[in-house]
């Protein structure tokens, strides 16, 4: 055998490497497909005070003949595609660059980040920006969801709004972006104390980014299903206060 | 204990195979261990890189099972009993001799990492570091220079001719390390982009994964030291504010 028949093995690994690759496709190809189909109905996105997620802020301008979500979910959508974690995790699913460590990747060229298009992962702090922005109008829907007719009131679909904006906090603010704003950037942090702290503070957080991720992409989802099947008739909402 | 069956690769750059051992085995036993065993009992003339079997030196990498890791700190019981184990050179550098391969790629690359620039001293001749300012960079201290990052590495495992434009995880710890000392004066943002080729690098984590120090080299390296070359170089905010402050 010569070694560079060694050198060519795709990989000498015994355990069950494609278990991971193979989760992901089916938890963030799941996701995707929901994703799209719930964006392009346009209805069923809203019921009493509660408001979908991924129709927030509604933009309904007169010359826009299609759904609302369309036009605000690049938002949101940009931040977990340029996110350095759901790069790894699609980089190895999807793109089999590498499927997994010590895995021969799949492709015969590799140039990595460094042309087009892969080069606008680079927005990412851009995104962040955005997707702050979008936090204020959910937390906003959030608040909204305990208002009942002008009264307070809690709602099964209340405390499920106010936890899923709650987990996208959390994963905004654990971005290794957002860590590079607030202090990562300084190469001296005694002559900048509160932006230690604070860069302290989303490091903690930031080794959970992986965490905040999924749990934030499982609530979204969730919500958007809960308050659709309320809007169609299916379920009733429970109501605690 | 039952024998260990050793699949172990024999061979140099011109052919070899992998070539099976049984190897009595006692409890506690790491790979090296059973390497050496097989160097002394069954085959002398198995070259095998190792120094202080302890996990510090960093010289006893190898792919055991198709993972990178250093073989002293690998045990036996990590794997089913009576199970073959295939113990193989790493795969990105050229092989010399059955589990020994030339590493020189990275001290060719070290050789041209921009070495640590200081600024002014203070009046008495020496500098003072506050210590969350240093606790930052003692994590990129700790490596062993196994070269388990680089060997993983797809950017050059997969791809060998990337080598010439690519640093390596290795060498972004190092990087990072200089970037990040508050002492330091020198910017390398423009060397990380243009001779390190950190774009290359799609922060997959398996230099994380198979680093025996568990240095986060991708989240406290890596993407750190993405973030200053995007300040740099791609974001016109940054570069705007610079021009305007001065910095």
């Amino acid at each position: 055998m010569p070694a560079s028949e060694l050198a060519a093995t795709a990989t000498l690994r015994k355990d069950t490497w494609w278990l991971e690759p193979l989760l992901i496709v089916l938890g963030l190809g799941g996701f995707v497909v929901y994703t799209t189909w719930a964006a392009l109905q346009g209805a069923h996105y809203e019921y009493q005070n509660y408001l979908s997620p991924f129709y927030s802020p509604t933009l309904t301008p007169s010359w826009w003949p299609w759904s609302p979500a369309i036009l605000i979910l690049w938002g949101p959508a940009g931040f977990r595609l340029t996110c350095y974690y759901y790069r790894k995790a699609y980089y190895r699913s999807f793109w089999w660059s590498p499927p997994a460590c010590a895995v021969r990747d799949a492709h015969g060229a590799y140039t990595g980040e460094t042309g087009f298009p892969l080069i606008l992962q680079n927005i990412h702090r851009y995104f962040f920006y955005v997707a702050t922005a979008f936090l204020i109008f959910l937390w906003y829907d959030a608040i909204y969801a305990f208002i009942f007719d002008g009264r307070f009131g809690i709602g099964l679909g209340s405390i499920i709004m106010v936890v899923n904006v709650a987990l996208l906090s959390m994963y905004s603010f654990s971005c290794h972006s957002c860590r590079h704003l607030c202090g990562g950037c300084l190469d001296k942090f005694s002559s900048s104390p509160l932006r230690y702290r604070l860069w302290r503070m989303v490091t903690t957080q930031n080794e959970s980014h992986m965490l905040w991720a999924w749990l934030s992409l499982v609530s979204v989802a969730l919500t958007d299903v809960y308050i659709r099947l309320l809007s169609m008739g299916i379920i009733r909402d429970a109501r605690f206060f | 204990m039952p024998d260990a069956i050793m699949r172990v690769w024999r061979g140099d750059a011109t052919g070899g195979a992998f070539k099976e051992y049984r190897v009595p085995t006692d409890e506690g036993m790491v790979v090296l261990d059973v390497i050496h065993k097989i160097q002394a009992t069954q085959a002398n003339d198995l070259a095998v890189r190792w120094n202080c079997k302890a996990g510090k030196c960093g010289s006893c990498s190898a792919e055991v099972n198709g993972r990178p890791r250093l073989m002293c700190m690998t045990r036996m019981n990590l794997f089913p009993a009576g199970e073959p184990i295939t113990v193989a050179p790493m795969k990105t550098f050229p092989l010399i001799r059955d589990l020994v391969t030339d590493v020189a790629f990275n001290f060719g690359v070290a050789k041209t990492v921009p070495a640590f620039k200081p600024g002014r001293s203070e009046a008495d001749g020496t500098f003072r570091m506050m210590q969350q300012d240093i606790d930052r960079g003692q994590e990129f201290h700790k490596c062993i220079e196994c070269f388990l990052c680089q060997n993983v590495c797809h950017v050059i495992r997969d791809h060998p001719e990337n080598m010439p434009a690519f640093a390596g995880p290795r060498f972004f710890v190092r990087l990072a390390a200089l970037e990040m000392h508050p002492m330091d004066t020198d910017s390398r943002a423009e060397y990380l982009r243009l001779k390190a080729g950190l774009a290359f690098c799609n922060i997959t984590k398996c230099c994380t994964e198979v680093c025996p120090e568990h240095i986060h080299i991708t989240d406290n390296a890596i993407i750190p030291l993405k973030e200053r070359v995007v300040s740099e170089y791609y974001d016109p905010v940054a570069w705007l504010l610079r021009k305007l402050v001065g910095k």
